[in-house]
């Protein structure tokens, strides 16, 4: 074949393919963005059921959680309508609501049961009382712990029990010859990690992030007892480089047998209790510590759906939305799967279902999280809602750069006295910049 | 006179090519090996090299949850589409600036270099907008508009290189022979600048297969090419490292069959003009 052949060959796929692809076009399916966790996924397996059903056809675009957020949120602050329904937390679901970016969720079927959702969850996604997301599951976080390491220590888990003992008990347990450290806990950076963790922890020291006026409050000596006392803990007896550990890195270390005690996701408690752990048969649960304030250090979080304002299909993304957060969904999931399996956190009715209470940790979750009240979570009164996050469109960015200065302290490139005194000034100049003082 | 190479030389280089090579290689060698073990397998603690129970069960799932084929097909058009429109449009303008260069090529030559310098998140919002306006979002033919432009200052500063090496002479024998500006750029310049060429194009089909900013944050459910179809098995909550594996050892496999048979092709391109 000739050069001149090739050029024009060339030339001619370029633009056959740039036709056809620029002729792409959205068909009358719904488009759901989503993040890749185990309940999101094991519920795109039963797709075909709705389909079946409804004749609505859904396509998937599941995203890792972070690139999930970018994704939706500027589909949404674009109006791009790429997507029908959005997988959205706790944090988003306000401040979009309050904005006009999501469809209300007023009007669904009186067999919805609407009431029947956790008021903990029903409350953290709504604006002003109106639901705007759905909650497809919800977690707090509690203690997870190995009954045989506490036993041989002589120790007994109380169901609620206080940072001084935890501390305590994860000395007793932590062996280093053994490579079994006595607590677990994340340390990395980003505020929906560590950032997330020392929120919900600081809440039980008293700690909160802003006073009345908006004002930082990492000058405070509640603050420097949360951090002073978190990083004590871990240098004795956390694992090593615990500052750059998250979710995954702990799961792996507690999967492996490595932790006495992890303080993390409700969720995960399927995870250490599965097939894939090696300590699952010596599993026990108790609520997240507190030191007697009467704040506890749990979190509340739901991944929940909701209804950008630009889709054209809003009346087949409600139908979605019903069906997948639907008691009957639930039962699909149990007659399949079995009841450990189902989407935990959402309804009242879950736990009151004598199946669903027989699974290990049931109990533990819904304590957890009728524990947990966002539009309460300070001991001293605070202008935010939200318990691990503050539901303010900054919050995000703004933790994000104290939670890397708290990781740093954590590593020991800094003190904790210097850590906090950036934070402060980190959040006191975004919070001036954006108007909040 | 050339220098003689001494064999301890030569042990030290080949030892030095070979360490620096599998260091490489390694992330790559992990993912492959990761992706044959079970999920516990994977995070164990130490680290599994050969001893452990080898499994395709993650490439079945990998295989039953996501159309491995319609991603992949989207990689191919939006990489290939994108690297043949970025040719055509920077093979004149690579000739312009090396032939018939103005006082103020040099400037066009480092501005464009400078648009490399810019995050792809400080325009996310901007190309955004306009995806949105034209009806461009989701589509293959907006990506490979976009990856095009992104990757033309490379390809344009390449084929600049490889153009300003072929002797302006033969151009003006070819002219001076009546050779029309479209004979001279297609069977003169062309024929002769084609390792050049090739291994332009080879690189930035490359770079718009692994690219994964714009095709995550420009497509949904119809054009998303395989970066996406990695991120849909990447999870903060949840250990899926080895089904993570399965899948970028899928979405890379092709590119590096590619490399690995055209990298002849690829080396000669890239030396070319390096010796005088």
């Amino acid at each position: 074949m000739s050069f001149k052949s090739t050029f024009c060959a060339a030339t001619a796929l370029s633009l056959v393919t740039a036709s056809g692809a620029f002729a792409d076009a959205h068909s009358a399916t719904i488009t759901i963005a989503t993040v890749n966790n185990g309940d999101m996924i094991r519920m795109q397996g039963y797709t075909d059921n709705f389909t079946a059903e409804t004749g609505i056809a859904v396509e998937w675009v599941t995203l890792e959680e972070n690139v999930l957020r970018q994704r939706v949120t500027t589909d949404i602050t674009t109006k791009g309508g790429a997507f029908d329904i959005m997988t959205i937390g706790m944090y988003e679901t306000p401040i979009w609501g309050a904005n006009g970016w999501l469809v209300p969720l007023d009007d669904l079927s009186a067999e919805y049961d609407v009431d029947d959702i956790l008021p903990a969850m029903a409350g953290g996604l709504s604006h002003e009382g109106t639901l705007y997301a759905a909650p497809f599951y919800g977690e707090s976080s509690m203690i997870m712990y190995r009954t045989d390491l506490m036993e041989a220590a002589g120790l007994e888990m109380p169901d609620a029990p206080t940072w001084e003992f935890v501390a305590e008990a994860a000395a007793a347990m932590t062996d280093r010859d053994n490579d079994i450290n006595g607590i677990c806990l994340r340390g990395k950076a980003g505020w929906g990690e560590g950032g997330a963790f020392i929120t919900a922890m600081s809440n039980s020291f008293g700690a909160r992030w802003f006073d009345m006026d908006w004002n930082a409050q990492f000058d405070t000596e509640q603050w420097a007892n949360t951090l002073n006392f978190y990083k004590g803990m871990m240098d004795a007896s956390g694992p090593s480089g615990y500052a750059t550990n998250g979710f995954n890195e702990n799961l792996s270390l507690f999967n492996q047998g490595k932790c006495g005690m992890w303080i993390d996701a409700t969720v995960a408690a399927s995870f250490v209790t599965g097939d894939d752990s090696t300590v699952a048969d010596s599993v026990g649960f108790a609520l997240a510590p507190d030191t007697g304030l009467g704040k506890r250090s749990n979190w509340l979080w739901a991944w929940a759906l909701a209804i950008p304002a630009g889709t054209q299909q809003q009346a087949e993304a409600k139908q979605f939305i019903e069906w997948a957060t639907s008691t009957d969904y639930i039962e699909l999931v149990a007659a399949n799967e079995g009841w450990a399996n189902v989407p935990p956190g959402a309804r009242t009715s879950l736990y009151e279902n004598p199946n669903y209470i027989d699974v290990p940790f049931a109990q533990m979750t819904l304590d957890s999280i009728l524990s947990a009240d966002p539009n309460d979570s300070t001991v001293d009164p605070s202008p935010y809602v939200g318990i691990q996050f503050a539901a303010i469109p900054e919050f995000a960015g703004i933790a994000t750069e104290v939670s890397q200065e708290f990781s740093a302290a954590y590593a020991g490139q800094q003190s904790i006295e210097e850590a906090l005194e950036k934070a402060q000034a980190i959040t006191n100049e975004a919070m001036e910049a954006a108007g909040y003082r | 006179m050339a220098r003689a190479v001494t064999t301890q030389r030569k042990i030290i280089t080949t030892a030095a090519a070979w360490t620096i090579g599998l260091l490489i290689f390694f992330p790559i060698y992990w993912t492959i090996l990761t992706s044959f073990k079970t999920e516990a397998q994977a995070i164990n603690d130490p680290p599994l090299f050969f001893a452990f129970d080898w499994t395709l069960e993650n490439y079945a799932v990998v295989q039953e949850r996501s159309d491995y084929m319609k991603f992949l097909w989207n990689s191919v058009i939006i990489a290939g589409g994108s690297t043949i429109l970025g040719i055509l449009v920077a093979i004149p303008a690579a000739w312009s600036m090396a032939f018939v260069p103005s006082k103020r090529t040099k400037d066009i030559l480092l501005w464009m270099l400078s648009t490399k310098m810019l995050p792809a998140v400080g325009v996310l919002y901007p190309i955004s907008l306009i995806f949105v306006e034209f009806n461009l979002l989701d589509t293959r033919g907006g990506l490979m508009v976009v990856l095009m432009l992104i990757n033309l200052p490379i390809i344009v500063w390449m084929l600049y290189t490889y153009f300003k090496e072929i002797p302006g002479e033969i151009l003006e024998a070819a002219r001076m022979d009546g050779a029309t500006l479209k004979e001279e750029l297609l069977y003169v310049l062309t024929p002769m600048a084609i390792p050049g060429i090739a291994s332009t194009v080879l690189l930035n089909f490359i770079l718009a297969w692994n690219e994964a900013f714009w095709t995550l944050n420009l497509t949904a459910a119809n054009a998303a090419p395989l970066t996406a179809f990695i991120a849909s098995y990447s999870s903060p909550e949840g250990l899926f490292f080895a089904k993570l594996s399965a899948a970028s050892t899928m979405a890379i496999a092709p590119i590096l069959i590619l490399g690995w048979f055209s990298q002849k092709q690829l080396v000669r391109g890239l030396t070319f003009g390096a010796v005088k």
